[in-house]
Parts: C-alpha cells; sequence; structure tokens
C-alpha cells in the first residue's frame, strides 16, 4: 500500500518535473533580452523560481482538480466523508518542506545578491554617505562617476571628465558604469528594464550606483518611483557603446555649444496650456524647462529585444 | 468595574426585541450586530462598484499607449481614488460586515461587546467616503499622489489652496483608522469575553480565529500610519517638515510608517479570507476541516510575522544591504504558516463528497488564484528579482491576484455561503455560476497579463507607454472590462433573491455550527437560550451534538 502510494507519487512528479523545468527555460524570454552582467543573475534566479513555482502550483492544483472531479458527491448522496481530522506525521512533513524550501530559496537568493555585490559593489547603492569612506580611499584611482540629475520630469546626465552634458545616457560597454543619482524636487527611480537593476532617487541625498552593461545596444531608462503629473513620460534612451566609440562621443560632443535637451512632458505641457487639446484636468507642477546640453540625442524608441 | 458596565449596557435604551424588523432598519442608527453587518456589506458594495468604475476608466487609458483618452492629472487622481476606495471603502469595511454578522452567531453571542461603539465604528464609513468622494469637486481635483501618498510628492499642492484633494485625502484616512480601530477592539473583545459556556479556544470556529488574527494587526499597525498621516497632515498645511527634504526632513521615514501598517493591513484582508475559506471547505467536502490546531494557530503566527516584514516594498528604496537580506528572510517565513493552511485545505477537500456549489466554486477559485498570488509573492521577496521588477506591473499583477483573485473571491464565497442565513431567502445557483465563471476568467484575463507586462520593464502607475507594452495591456483592458460585466450577474442575483427568492430553511446546506441552529434570518436576539457548546467544530461524519441537549433537535435538522 504504502509502497504503491509512493511509486504514484513518483510517478506524477515525473511527470511535474519536466513540464516545470520547461516553463523555468521558457521564463528567460519573459523579459527582456539581458544587457548586463547583473541581468544573467537576476534571470537565473527568476528561471529557478518559476520552475519550483511551477512545481508546486501543479501539485497543489492537480490535487485539487483530481479531486473535484472524480470525488463529487453523488446526486442524492446526503450522506458526510471520512471523519478524518488530521494526521501529525503529515502536518509535521509539510510544515517542514516549506521550511527547507524557503531555507534555500533565501540561501540562493542571498548568494545572487552576494555575486552582484562581487560584480559590482551593491553596497555602494544604497546610501551615499554610509559608504562615503571606502570611496574617498579608492576615488585616486577611480574615475569620477557620470551624474544622473532627476527633475520633474526629465532626466539630465553629466559627464564630469569630459565636461558633457546629456539628455540621452551613453555608457562604455564591458566597462563598470558608476553613476551618482540624484534629485532635485521629488522621488524619482532610475530603472533600466535591460539591465534589470532598479534604484529610487532620494532629494537631498546622492546615491551611488552601479552595473556591468555587457551588449552594445539603445536601452529604456524609465522613471519607476512615482513622480507626479508627467511621471509616464519621464524616459530616456541609453545607449551602450565600444569604449572606443563612447570616448570619441565623449570628445566630439564636448565641442558642441548647448541646445535644448529632450523634454517630451514639457513639449506636452506647452501643448496643454495653450489649449490645443481640450481635455479636461486639473492644475498641475509646472515641468522644468528643457536643460541646455551639448547633446540631446534622438527622439526615436529603440526597437525592444526580447 | 468592567462586569458592572457590562451588566448595565443592555438595560439602557437597546431597540426592544420584537421589534418591527422592517427595511428602515437598515437606514437608521441600529445597535443590532446583524444590521450593522449588512449596513457595511451594502456600503462596502456600493464603493466597490465606483471604484471598479475608476479602474474600468483607467484601463480605457490603458488600452493604448499614448495618453489620449484622459488628461495625465485626472488619470493620476483615478488610480489614486480606485486604490484608496478598493482599500478603504471596500475590503475593510466588507470584511467587518461579515465579521459582525457571523461572530457573534458563531460564539453564541447576542451581540458584539460593545454595540453603540460598533454602529459609531460603521457611520464613520459613509461619512468619511462622502469626504473622499468630495474631493473630486475641489478646485485642482483629489490627491494625486498614489494611495502610498509618498512625500514629496504628496506635499507639492499645485493649487496652494488649504482646502486640497491631498487633504480630504489625509482626513479620509484618519477617520477611516479610527473606525477601523473602534471595531477592532470591538471585535477582539467579542471574541475573547462573549463566548457561549463550553466554547474554549478550540472549540471555535476558525474564521473566529481568523478574524481575532487580522482585528489584532489593526490593533499594533493603525496607530502608525494615523501617526504618519498627521504628521503628513501638517507638513502639508502648517508647514512643518518631518518628511520634506527641502527643509531638512526625511521621506524614508514615511514609507517606514507607511509600510509598517500597510503591509500587514494585506493580512488583515487576507485573514478572515483564509477564514471563509476554513468554514466553506468542510461544509462542501462534508469532512471535518484537516488539522484544525494547525489551521487556527497559523493565523496568529501570520499575525505576528506580518509585523516584521514591511521593509519588502522598499528594496529599491534608500534601504541597506542588510536590511534588505533580514526582510527578505522574514518576508519568505510567511510562506511556512500559509503553506500549512493550503495543504491543510487540500487535505480537507481530499476523499470528501464534494458538491460544487456557488460558493464553493467560488472558494476553489479564490485558494487556485491565491496559490498562484503567493508564488509570484515568494518571488518578489527574492531581493535580485524584486530589484527588477519592484514598481513595475509584475507587483500590481500580483497583489490583484491577492485581493481580487483571493480576497474578493472568498469574500464572494461568503456571501452566497451565508445569503440563505442573512436574507431567509436562497440565491439562484445558476446566475451564481455564471457570475463564478465570469470572475475567475476576467482576474485571469486581467492579471495574468499585467505579470508579463512588468516582467518586460512596465512601470505602474503610468498613462502612457512605450508600444512595445501594447499587446499585454490590451488583454489586462479586455479582462479589466469582463470583471465589470461579472458583477452584473451578482447584482441582479442579490437583488432578485432578497426580494422573492425561495425562502431559506435554518440550515440549507447541512452545515455544523452554531448560526445555522437559529432561524433564517436569525431573530433579533439570536438565541433564545444561549447554548452550551460540547464539541469541536466541523463534525462532519461523526454525527455527535455541536451543543448540549441538543441532540434531538440537530437530528430534526439533519433528516429534513
Amino acid at each position: 500500500m504504502n509502497i504503491r502510494v509512493l511509486l504514484r507519487l513518483a510517478a506524477l512528479a515525473g511527470i511535474m518535473a519536466p513540464i516545470s523545468l520547461w516553463i523555468g527555460q521558457l521564463s528567460y524570454s519573459w523579459m527582456p533580452e539581458p544587457a548586463s552582467a547583473e541581468a544573467l543573475l537576476v534571470d537565473d534566479l527568476f528561471s529557478f523560481l518559476t520552475t519550483l513555482g511551477t512545481f508546486i502550483f501543479l501539485g497543489v492544483v492537480g490535487t485539487l482538480l483530481y479531486s473535484v472531479l472524480f470525488q463529487r458527491a453523488a446526486r442524492y448522496d446526503e450522506g458526510d466523508g471520512p471523519p478524518i481530522e488530521g494526521n501529525l506525521t503529515l502536518e509535521i512533513v509539510w510544515t517542514a518542506i516549506p521550511i527547507v524550501l524557503v531555507i534555500w530559496i533565501a540561501g540562493y537568493s542571498y548568494k545572487i545578491y552576494d555575486e552582484m555585490g562581487i560584480l559590482g559593489p551593491m553596497e555602494h547603492m544604497h546610501m551615499g554617505e554610509a559608504i562615503a569612506a571606502p570611496l574617498t580611499t579608492q576615488a585616486s584611482t577611480e574615475p569620477e562617476p557620470i551624474e544622473v540629475h532627476a527633475r520633474q520630469w526629465v532626466w539630465e546626465f553629466y559627464y564630469p571628465e569630459a565636461g558633457v552634458t546629456s539628455t540621452e545616457l551613453h555608457l562604455p560597454n564591458n566597462t563598470r558604469a558608476k553613476l551618482a543619482l540624484t534629485s532635485e524636487d521629488v522621488l524619482h527611480g532610475f530603472f533600466v528594464p535591460a539591465f534589470r537593476v532598479k534604484q529610487d532617487i532620494i532629494p537631498g541625498r546622492k546615491i551611488d550606483f552601479e552595473f556591468t552593461p555587457i551588449r552594445e545596444g539603445v536601452y529604456r531608462l524609465r522613471d519607476s518611483q512615482y513622480s507626479g503629473t508627467y511621471f509616464a513620460a519621464m524616459q530616456a534612451n541609453v545607449v551602450v557603446e565600444s569604449p572606443e566609440a563612447y570616448q570619441q562621443w565623449l570628445h566630439d560632443v564636448a565641442a558642441r555649444s548647448p541646445q535644448p535637451g529632450l523634454n517630451p512632458s514639457y513639449d506636452e505641457y506647452q501643448v496643454k496650456v495653450e489649449n490645443r487639446e481640450n481635455r479636461p484636468g486639473w492644475k498641475t507642477v509646472t515641468p522644468a524647462p528643457a536643460p541646455l546640453v551639448n547633446f540631446p540625442g534622438s527622439p526615436e524608441l529603440p526597437v525592444p529585444r526580447l | 468595574m468592567t462586569d458592572l458596565s457590562l451588566e448595565t449596557a443592555p438595560k439602557r435604551e437597546q431597540p426592544v426585541p420584537g421589534e418591527p424588523e422592517n427595511w428602515r432598519r437598515f437606514f437608521s442608527f441600529s445597535t443590532d450586530h446583524k444590521v450593522i453587518g449588512i449596513q457595511y456589506m451594502v456600503v462596502a458594495f456600493v464603493f466597490f462598484l465606483i471604484g471598479g468604475f475608476l479602474a474600468m476608466v483607467m484601463r480605457g487609458e490603458l488600452i493604448t499607449p499614448e495618453a489620449d483618452l484622459i488628461d495625465r492629472t485626472v488619470y493620476n487622481a483615478l488610480f489614486t481614488m480606485h486604490g484608496t476606495i478598493m482599500l478603504f471603502m471596500w475590503t475593510f469595511p466588507v470584511l467587518n460586515g461579515l465579521a459582525n454578522y457571523l461572530v457573534p452567531l458563531q460564539i453564541g453571542a447576542r451581540d458584539m461587546a460593545f454595540p453603540r461603539l460598533n454602529a459609531v465604528a460603521f457611520w464613520l464609513v459613509p461619512v468619511f467616503g462622502v469626504i473622499l468622494m468630495a474631493s473630486f469637486l475641489v478646485p485642482g481635483g483629489p490627491a494625486q499622489a498614489g494611495w502610498w501618498s509618498y512625500p514629496p510628492v504628496s506635499l507639492q499642492n499645485p493649487t496652494g489652496n488649504l482646502i486640497n484633494g491631498q487633504f480630504l485625502w489625509i482626513l479620509a484616512v484618519a477617520l477611516s483608522g479610527i473606525s477601523s480601530i473602534m471595531g477592532g477592539v470591538n471585535i477582539v473583545t467579542t471574541i475573547i469575553r462573549m463566548r457561549a459556556p463550553g466554547m474554549t479556544f478550540f472549540k471555535m470556529p476558525v474564521f473566529c480565529w481568523a478574524v481575532a488574527a487580522a482585528q489584532t494587526i489593526q490593533l499594533f499597525g493603525l496607530p502608525a500610519l494615523t501617526a504618519g498621516a498627521v504628521m503628513l497632515l501638517f507638513d502639508l498645511t502648517v508647514g512643518t517638515s518631518f518628511f520634506d527634504p527641502a527643509k531638512g526632513g526625511d521621506p524614508v521615514l514615511f514609507q517606514h510608517f507607511f509600510w509598517f501598517y500597510s503591509h500587514p493591513a494585506v493580512y488583515v484582508i487576507i485573514l478572515p479570507v483564509f477564514g471563509i475559506f476554513s468554514e466553506v471547505f468542510p461544509v462542501y467536502a462534508r469532512k471535518p476541516l484537516f488539522g484544525y490546531h494547525f489551521v487556527a494557530v497559523s493565523s496568529f503566527v501570520i499575525t505576528g510575522l506580518s509585523a516584521i516584514v514591511w521593509v519588502h516594498h522598499m528594496f529599491a528604496s534608500g534601504t541597506p544591504g542588510w536590511m534588505r537580506m533580514l526582510f527578505m528572510a522574514t518576508s519568505m517565513a510567511i510562506s511556512v504558516p500559509t503553506g500549512v493552511k493550503i495543504f491543510a485545505w487540500v487535505a480537507t477537500i481530499w476523499g470528501g463528497k464534494i458538491r460544487l456549489t456557488t460558493p464553493m466554486l467560488f472558494a476553489l477559485g479564490g485558494l487556485v488564484n491565491f496559490l498562484f498570488a503567493g508564488i509570484t509573492g515568494i518571488m518578489l521577496a527574492a531581493v535580485p528579482f524584486d530589484i527588477h521588477v519592484n514598481n513595475t506591473y509584475f507587483v500590481v499583477g500580483h497583489f490583484h491576484y491577492v485581493i481580487y483573485g483571493a480576497a474578493v473571491m472568498g469574500i464572494y464565497a461568503a456571501i452566497y455561503h451565508w445569503f440563505p442565513k442573512m436574507t431567509g431567502r436562497m440565491y439562484y445557483e445558476g446566475l451564481g455560476k455564471l457570475h463564478f465563471v465570469l470572475t475567475f476568467a476576467g482576474v485571469a484575463l486581467n492579471f495574468v497579463p499585467m505579470h508579463f507586462a512588468g516582467l518586460m520593464g512596465m512601470p505602474r502607475r503610468v498613462a502612457s507607454y512605450d508600444p512595445e507594452f501594447a499587446y499585454w495591456n490590451v488583454l489586462a483592458s479586455l479582462g479589466g472590462f469582463l470583471l465589470g460585466v461579472s458583477t452584473l450577474p451578482f447584482l441582479l442575483n442579490m437583488i432578485s433573491s432578497w426580494i422573492q427568492g425561495e425562502k431559506a430553511p435554518a440550515n440549507p446546506w447541512r452545515a455544523i455550527g452554531l448560526e445555522w441552529l437559529v432561524a433564517s434570518p436569525p431573530p433579533h436576539e439570536n438565541f433564545a437560550e444561549i447554548p452550551t457548546v460540547v464539541s469541536a467544530p466541523y463534525g462532519y461524519g461523526k454525527n455527535e451534538p455541536l451543543i448540549a441537549s441538543q441532540a434531538s433537535t440537530e437530528l430534526a435538522s439533519e433528516l429534513s
């Protein structure tokens, strides 16, 4: 009896395991193609969680479906089922299983988090002031971080080594990108889905943030922390190019005279103020005008790669 | 002192037994817990329809990538009000209504411990509901900072008026907190003090356990939110700077105040729904609840853990690494007591004699949806993955699966299950099943695509988005409209059944529980004689009497 039950469970697990593994592999395609070293690690973690989650989901829902399909009361059967009130062994087992699973998942997540930290000290991205000390000791050898200024509702980037400003973020490929995030007004969020990295920007603090792009291309930077009326329009392109092309770009752009950068929210606001669209709305905080930059960038949307 | 007040309380102007039970009592300052329970549920459902309408306008905006249907300010006001209404005006009140109606009946009491406080707590609901809705009429419109109201956005006040949408929003939320604290004190006291003789804690139905656990959260959590709201109000109106970084305040501090309550608030919602599942499955599977003690106690384990997980909402905010790792561990630990419950329900159903009535279908659907939401919840607790999907539509999909997929479906299960008891009428089974199919399909169509949009990197709270997300948003919008349609058979069913449904017997489901021993609807005083409980709940298949000297009547009702 017990052997037969175990064999049946093993057979079911044998069916569920390949399905779960397949869904787990499929899950890689649900996110944009990874474009940073961090993204590779996050995708592995997500695939692992999806595999495990699919297995559990199939197990529980399969059991429920079997009951609902084959253990229905007969039409005029008014009787009760067997009065089983519990089974201590079973209850201890199914308390222990989630505990083990949780320790496994938490341990694996910690490992991934730690690896992301080795690739680029994630510690640096939390609170600028808390890690100020180690930064200053290395400051002499390391390049100055690119400054990311967020304001309602435009991104502006400043490259201190070349003295260049832009409204399109340029980063050299396969090089640790070091950013210093600041906000002039409210909370914003630095989020590039292709890099799988995100950090809230808190007004009044300078937050150091690092990651490593590994694929050339154009990606989208989005504001991820709700920042008011034109929050959704606060996006910018991120261009990852070879280090040589990047240096060349810095060099070329430094010579250009400042011109207004890209600022879709301000343009949209102008249309609204001139009442060219007759939609009722409420008073809003006035968007900041376009900053004067050396390089506005392309307003074209990058082609999403999945 | 307390004994004295308990003794004298009933002698003051309580409604006289035998007073005419007409419809007018539902519009009066009644102190009958059954009237208040129904008042809560009906008012909450009206706001559910309003909040749902706002959601459908939002889905209309999001069916195309551009911000073209409504102005951005209007969209931002809509999502703020949608979230606020759905939480503070629908889920909390409707669950308070169910607890109000069921707890005294299930523990063998004639009313709540403090009937007048109960009525005051309820009548605050329409008051702050009106305040909230009135904010659509003030210059500048309603609050547009989201239901989190994170400063500094919530402090910006572009109109410069003292009375603005944000001001009214904070006022309404503070009043809601006061009402909920009153309700919490009342329900916890009732469960501790008013149980019938013989009803020990471990003879109490799991719904009462779950409600006690949920209301305990209100008692320790709400003061933090209320304090945060008051400080925000001061920042907004009198120029203090608790949270304004321009004047030296700390906006992250507000996030801690907010989530210290607002994450546990999710358990205030889901715990009573767990209680509903635990009541419904045994009845329609005709088996005792599997592992009653584990299920009952795990509610309080969840209460304890719920107090130490709030930072998982702030993994991408200004939090150091050690805090992220610590709260990842505690957040994942919650899956242990919830896992115990899920396994217990599956084991309850396994090998039973299952009857797929409307409440059973809703409970099963709610359980499946909750399992899915729990799995994505564990994913969200994993910090590296959360960093990617934090503040994206993945989170929106996850919590709508919790709130709509599990909680609202559980609430529907409860409404159908106890409808005969509350109204004395039977509902129409066919319409109920249609309602279930539309709701389950609508939830899947609306909220599954959101997960994919979020994985691709679509932030939440956006009025416009890049065209790459259009596919999933069209699907989600269609699902949203389907969910809107799904309320129509429910409304038709409830209204027509209440007016002219078949008369319900005392115990149409052959269920075991004190509430099923009294007439449908119960008489004003609930129990002519307070019963003495002699057995544990859920004695299906055991043929033992639930209360003393009632063996013959129970047998009679079993035979009828």
